[in-house]
């Protein structure tokens, strides 16, 4: 009896005593921890956190020339934007940017990955020259679409032309410089996917390979069976990152067309560069700001949502 | 003629060295085949010459009697299974078994027909909707096998299939791949680098080392005639305790490795005493000396006790030899043990060319008596 009586104490102290020290610990460990997130924190917070809540804040208001807050107007700036059919072009035009560019880029790259995967003498070679986009500029790739578009120097419109076809206004015609921006596009993502892809393909295990070579099946079957699925998370990544790099596109419209002609490639992003600077309504830009990141942020959560039943992470 | 007809089969990647240099085999129908050799021997290599993975650079493969050199793998009417069983993570058990099939187009009823069969056969009826990385091991390794054998090809090639599975799981897949091969009458080529699963597996076996062949034959016969000096060594385990030998012809006394001074019997007398010899014995003939017949006394320098048996290390010259004796032995480290070395338990060979001289000529007798 005595025995248990004495015993009780002994471990309920001991117990509280590991607690404290328990606690202690964790504490210092959470101030350790932050400490090493600190470098990131400032950063983000500086460049990143800030000037989000700063551009939600700015769209309820209007501003003066140098973006200070005069007026405030509630939800004014979005009703507007909603009944402006420049912007309501801006919207439709870069839904259908994202729809040219994205699945051809993807396809022609996934193409190119393929026949690059091939073991073959001097690969090294084509590899080189199939990821090269990757290293050019906007500024520079734009330029040198310049000149191809252009109307009678351009080399697009000689060989139209060498073809017996009349020469199309590339930038100038607004039946066709969404699509003239477009191809450009494509080309200068060209390089990024292709590396991607290539390098799922090449991770891809080849005694897979070998057990459907000993099975009997055939090209097709294991680009079907075998290497989409298997490539499907780069694929998946790909596909992610391309819809929101043509969501955010700026530098090539800037160069190419300035929106133009009639608004025909004034992507939502080149617009809000305008409405901001060009005409100082800082309050109408970030409420258009504020849209684009709303509707990147739906795009990206159905794609995760619709990815996770078709991707296979190993 | 066999099934498989290896003739002059060369390998060389750079056209410098061979990989493979000149093997000649042939391998019977429905038997079980064993290549075995430490990793880089080319055993591999062999065997995806075989299912068509590897161009074969000097040589004829004949596989039926039809020479097979030139046809892509999937002409050769055969099944593989991988080390890393090479299951599509992305599909389903059902789905992983059934892709051979799929690939052949069978038509769907009698693929769900076979489908249901080897599920049954490989006691994977349960486990068909589960993806790979759902499976433990040994699961994987069935399914692997289940692959091989819903494509009712008649030669199964396997290249190390059990070496990712634990000790107690390896040793009850042998028993089941074994059972299954006789079962289907399947030929098997079976690729390891553990000589254990070479002994108790196969019908027969080929050592193969550096690229060349070391000695085909049953696992009995390599364990009780080695060729030479490498399959000596490397088949049985512990392995055979190897020592140099010198003649002192004035003694009529074998010296070896200057320690062991074995009295010259009526079984030494056709070894010739002019050049370098290596002889050889086993563990299980490093028997306990008793009071009448102990021949040596030698220094333990290790003792593991196994439970049913004592494994002892004796220090020999520049050496360990290793002895197994039945029963738990109370020997201490350090300790002076008294052995008992019957000179007809040696292996003799030549330390030059490697090659065999004469066996043991324990084989028969003894034997049955020490088991």
């Amino acid at each position: 009896m005595s025995m248990h009586s004495t015993a009780i104490p002994a471990t309920a102290g001991s117990q509280i005593h590991f607690d404290k020290v328990k606690r202690k610990q964790r504490i210092k460990n959470f101030f350790k921890g932050m400490l090493f997130l600190l470098p990131s924190i400032v950063l983000f917070g500086v460049f990143l956190f800030y000037p989000l809540v700063r551009t939600i804040y700015l769209s309820f208001f209007l501003t003066d020339a140098a973006g200070n807050t005069t007026v405030f107007v509630n939800w004014e700036n979005y009703v507007n934007l909603f009944s402006s059919p420049v912007f309501l072009q801006s919207i439709k035009s870069t839904f259908l940017f994202v729809l040219y560019t994205v699945p051809v880029t993807i396809i022609i790259a996934l193409f190119l990955a393929v026949i690059a995967n091939e073991k073959l003498r001097g690969i090294g070679l084509f590899r080189t020259l199939y990821s090269s986009t990757m290293g050019i500029s906007v500024a520079a790739a734009s330029v040198f679409w310049l000149y191809l578009f252009h109307p009678s120097i351009g080399l697009l419109n000689m060989l139209l032309e060498a073809a017996g076809i009349d020469g199309v206004g590339w930038l100038t015609d607004p039946a066709w410089a969404l699509i003239a921006v477009s191809i450009t596009t494509i080309w200068m993502n060209l390089g990024f996917t292709f590396l991607i892809l290539l390098g799922g393909l090449q991770s891809i295990d080849s005694y897979l390979y070998e057990s459907a070579d000993i099975d009997g099946a055939g090209y097709f079957y294991k680009l079907r069976r075998i290497t989409i699925p298997m490539l499907s998370p780069s694929l998946f990544f790909v596909i992610t990152v391309t819809i929101i790099n043509a969501f955010q596109t700026f530098g090539q419209i800037d160069i190419l067309t300035q929106g133009g002609p009639v608004n025909a490639t004034n992507l939502i992003v080149y617009s809000i560069y305008r409405e901001a600077f060009v005409n100082y309504q800082f309050g109408s830009a970030s409420a258009q700001a504020v849209l684009l990141f709303i509707i990147i942020l739906i795009m990206t959560f159905l794609q995760f949502k619709i990815g996770e039943r078709r991707v296979h992470y190993q | 003629m066999g099934q498989i007809d290896l003739i002059d089969i060369s390998k060389s990647y750079d056209k410098q060295k061979n990989v493979l240099d000149e093997i000649n085999l042939s391998i019977e129908e429905g038997e079980f085949f064993v290549l075995v050799g430490p990793s880089g021997s080319g055993k591999s290599t062999l065997l995806r010459m075989i299912a068509g993975l590897e161009d074969i650079t000097s040589g004829t493969l004949k596989i039926s009697d039809k020479i097979v050199n030139h046809l892509p793998p999937k002409d050769r009417n055969l099944s593989m299974v991988f080390q890393n069983y090479a299951l599509y993570p992305h599909l389903s058990v059902e789905q992983n078994i059934l892709f051979g099939l799929g690939a052949k187009k069978v038509n769907k009823k009698e693929q769900q027909k076979r489908l249901a069969e080897t599920a049954e056969m490989m006691g994977l009826s349960e486990l068909l909707n589960r993806k790979p990385k759902e499976l433990s091991g040994g699961q994987k390794q069935r399914v692997a096998l289940a692959r091989s054998v819903v494509s009712e090809a008649p030669l199964c090639l396997m290249d190390e299939p059990l070496s990712n599975l634990d000790a107690k799981l390896r040793a009850q897949m042998r028993i089941e791949i074994r059972r299954l091969q006789k079962r289907l009458g399947l030929t098997m080529v079976y690729v390891t680098h553990d000589q254990v699963e070479a002994m108790t597996m196969g019908d027969r076996i080929m050592v193969l080392n550096d690229g060349k062949i070391q000695q085909v034959g049953k696992p009995i016969t390599l364990y009780n005639e080695p060729e030479n000096l490498f399959v000596a060594s490397f088949i049985g385990s512990p392995k055979m305790n190897m020592g140099k030998a010198v003649y002192s012809m004035n003694q009529n006394q074998l010296v070896i490795e200057d320690t062991l001074r074995i009295a010259q019997g009526p079984d030494m007398d056709d070894i010739p005493g002019n050049i370098d010899l290596t002889v050889g014995i086993r563990a299980e003939h490093l028997l306990p000396g008793t009071a009448e017949n102990t021949t040596h006394h030698l220094e333990a320098v290790n003792v593991e006790q196994l439970g049913n048996e004592t494994l002892i290390a004796f220090d020999v010259g520049s050496t360990l030899w290793m002895a197994k004796w039945l029963g738990q032995w109370d020997v201490q480290v350090g300790e002076m043990v008294p052995v008992h070395i019957d000179s007809g338990n040696f292996c003799f060979f030549d330390s030059n060319t490697g090659l065999l001289i004469k066996s043991a000529n324990f084989v028969k007798e003894q034997e049955v008596v020490s088991i």
